[in-house]
């Protein structure tokens, strides 16, 4: 199979990344070979093979009651982000601000 | 006595009884990485005064009569685990000023154990690799040549134990990130058991198949590790309480391996593989069958397809774990015109090709229209390798293999063409997508010095097996004895 640049572009969008025209077109032919080396998984009858979802033999487990303790700083929450004001992460408008 | 090249073992027993004081011991690696690191790159941070502060408290706990398998060892830690106040860069630049405000849980049960940590090391960005190449931070050369790979992608973490840069190394495996960066440095290598050491605070790659393990001088050392580190963890859900390694069991083994049987897949022995690699591990087979393990061969017929199936898993798991690094609440953010711009400026300039890659594919794998063709057929696929693993175990109690097809190769052999590259963990994959357990030991060198690794595979929490059969091979052989031509110039 061969990608076509559109759905490079549309995957990338997808993935929230930007890529350069060098970027697109080596994704294009990189991506197409990996998918078909995958075709392979198509030719098998795993019809009623049921997916693995975990390999662990463990069950869900209700946790215990909530308990109240000592977690995460304001302080240190924010000590990695970009931009602050010292109280609050800073970030641009999620909703257009178009009049 | 050269400090720097004794084990975790023989390190205690020296603190213990006092010939050398854990900021001496911790000194003298210090002096040999600001000697060897600007040549081999394993180190990403070297914490000199944290590191001697460690010491200082160790020696303290020592005098006072304290006496515990890990107080007052120098050891480093891969870069994808969290470190507290110590910068955590995950080889990736997107991370590159990152300072955790907590430890990740197998780093923070080896602190309270007395560990010292001399820094961090080196990886593929994410742990996503096989070569080391593609740590934003350039990569990691090979001790025993420094013009090829030490493998990947905890290149930097067996590139420091081969170099004798630390006691031990922390490492993490997803497809083969301890075992064949270990079989390409000549040291060994623990992939634990999926759930066997707790995951919080490990930088998330795939989640169903990463784990926690060491790189060590040997297995007794690895099995000291695992046992620092295993065990149930509250914050990780998947973390598995089991019967804890027994350190004295593995110490009082003999040399007889009668009544262990071992079996020899098939699959794993393929046209193209180095035939240095085939010898050395053919030889190693037979040497476990002189100290009367019994040899059967056995067939794993779904191995070919651990490549395919993990590289649409793995990279589907990647793409949403990796969704987090959105320029927001940590790292970089380069300021886009819109918010959705901002996210892709961000997630562009930040990753490096192979990461892009693996979210283009795993995203890809995850669309609408392609999740049941993929991601769903992967799945089943999986449960098909894993029950390859069940039906053997009903009829051998280990599984011999190579590590890895070859040696280490030279640096930018296989970065332009993604498949050759993933060929390199063919042998390891299989073993990760059954979530059980696999040691890398040394078995041998190639025509040009380089070492082979053993692969030594046991059932799930089957970790006391593997390393007491690996514990017994290094007893009756020294090729984890030999070190590498690099010195300080």
């Amino acid at each position: 199979m061969t990608l076509s640049i559109e759905e490079v572009e549309r995957i990338a969008l997808l993935a929230r990344l930007s890529l350069s025209e060098d970027e697109k077109a080596r994704y294009a032919r990189q991506l197409s070979a990996i998918l078909d080396y995958a075709a392979q998984l198509a030719e098998l009858d795993v019809e009623d093979i049921p997916p693995t979802a975990t390999v662990l033999s463990i069950h869900s487990v209700m946790r215990e009651g909530d308990e109240v303790r000592e977690g995460l700083s304001r302080a240190d929450a924010l000590r990695n982000a970009p931009a602050t004001d010292g109280a609050s992460f800073i970030v641009q408008a999620t909703f257009g601000d178009e009049e | 006595m050269t400090l720097t090249a004794l084990t975790i073992r023989e390190a205690r027993e020296q603190l213990r009884r006092r010939h050398v004081s854990s900021v001496e011991l911790t000194r003298a690696f210090l002096e040999r990485i600001h000697a060897l690191n600007s040549r081999l790159n394993a180190y990403l941070t070297i914490t000199d005064d944290e590191a001697l502060a460690m010491a200082r408290q160790a020696d303290a706990r020592i005098q006072q009569g304290e006496d515990t398998p890990l107080l007052g060892v120098p050891i480093a830690i891969k870069d994808v685990l969290s470190t507290h106040g110590t910068r955590t860069t995950a080889g990736s630049n997107i991370l590159a000023n990152y300072v955790p405000t907590w430890d990740a849980t197998a780093v923070a049960r080896l602190r309270a154990m007395g560990a010292v940590f001399l820094g961090k090391l080196n990886c593929d960005e994410f742990a996503m690799g096989s070569s080391n190449e593609n740590s934003a931070f350039g990569p990691v050369r090979n001790p025993w040549d420094e013009t090829r790979v030490p493998g990947g992608s905890s290149g930097g973490s067996a590139a420091a134990v081969a170099a004798d840069l630390c006691c031990a190394a922390l490492g993490t495996d997803t497809g083969g990130s301890i075992r064949q960066p270990a079989a390409l440095c000549g040291v060994t290598g623990l992939k634990n058991s999926y759930g066997r050491v707790s995951r919080y605070g490990l930088i998330a790659f795939a989640s169903s198949l990463d784990t926690v393990g060491a790189l060590t001088k040997d297995a007794y050392d690895a099995a000291i590790m695992l046992h620092a580190m295993e065990g149930r963890d509250p914050c990780d859900s998947t973390s598995v309480e089991t019967t804890p390694i027994d350190l004295t069991q593995l110490d009082s083994r003999t040399t007889s391996l009668v009544g262990l049987r071992v079996g020899v897949p098939k699959e794993y022995f393929i046209d193209g593989m180095q035939p240095d690699v085939e010898r050395a591990v053919r030889a190693a087979i037979a040497h476990l069958e002189a100290l009367g393990a019994e040899i059967r061969e056995i067939s794993l017929p779904r191995t070919q397809l651990g490549l395919p199936v993990y590289y649409i898993i793995a990279p589907a798991e990647a793409s949403a774990n990796l969704a987090r690094f959105d320029g927001v609440k940590y790292g970089l953010r380069v300021q886009g015109t819109d918010l959705i711009d901002t996210y892709r400026q961000t997630r562009g300039a930040g990753f490096g090709p192979e990461v892009k890659r693996r979210i283009m594919l795993g995203t890809y794998a995850l669309s609408a229209g392609y999740y049941d063709a993929y991601y769903i057929r992967a799945q089943k696929v999986r449960t098909l390798i894993k029950r390859d693993f069940e039906q053997a175990f009903e009829q051998v109690d280990v599984i011999a293999a190579p590590v890895s097809p070859t040696t280490a190769f030279p640096l930018g052999a296989k970065v332009d063409d993604p498949l050759q590259m993933y060929l390199a963990d063919v042998f390891t994959l299989p073993v990760s997508l059954a979530g059980i357990c696999g040691i890398s030991v040394p078995c041998g060198f190639d025509a040009d010095g380089l070492p082979i690794g053993l692969q030594i595979v046991g059932p799930a929490f089957a970790e006391q097996r593997v390393l007491e059969v690996a514990h017994v091979y290094q007893r009756t052989t020294d090729f984890h004895l030999k070190k590498p031509p690099v010195h300080p110039s």
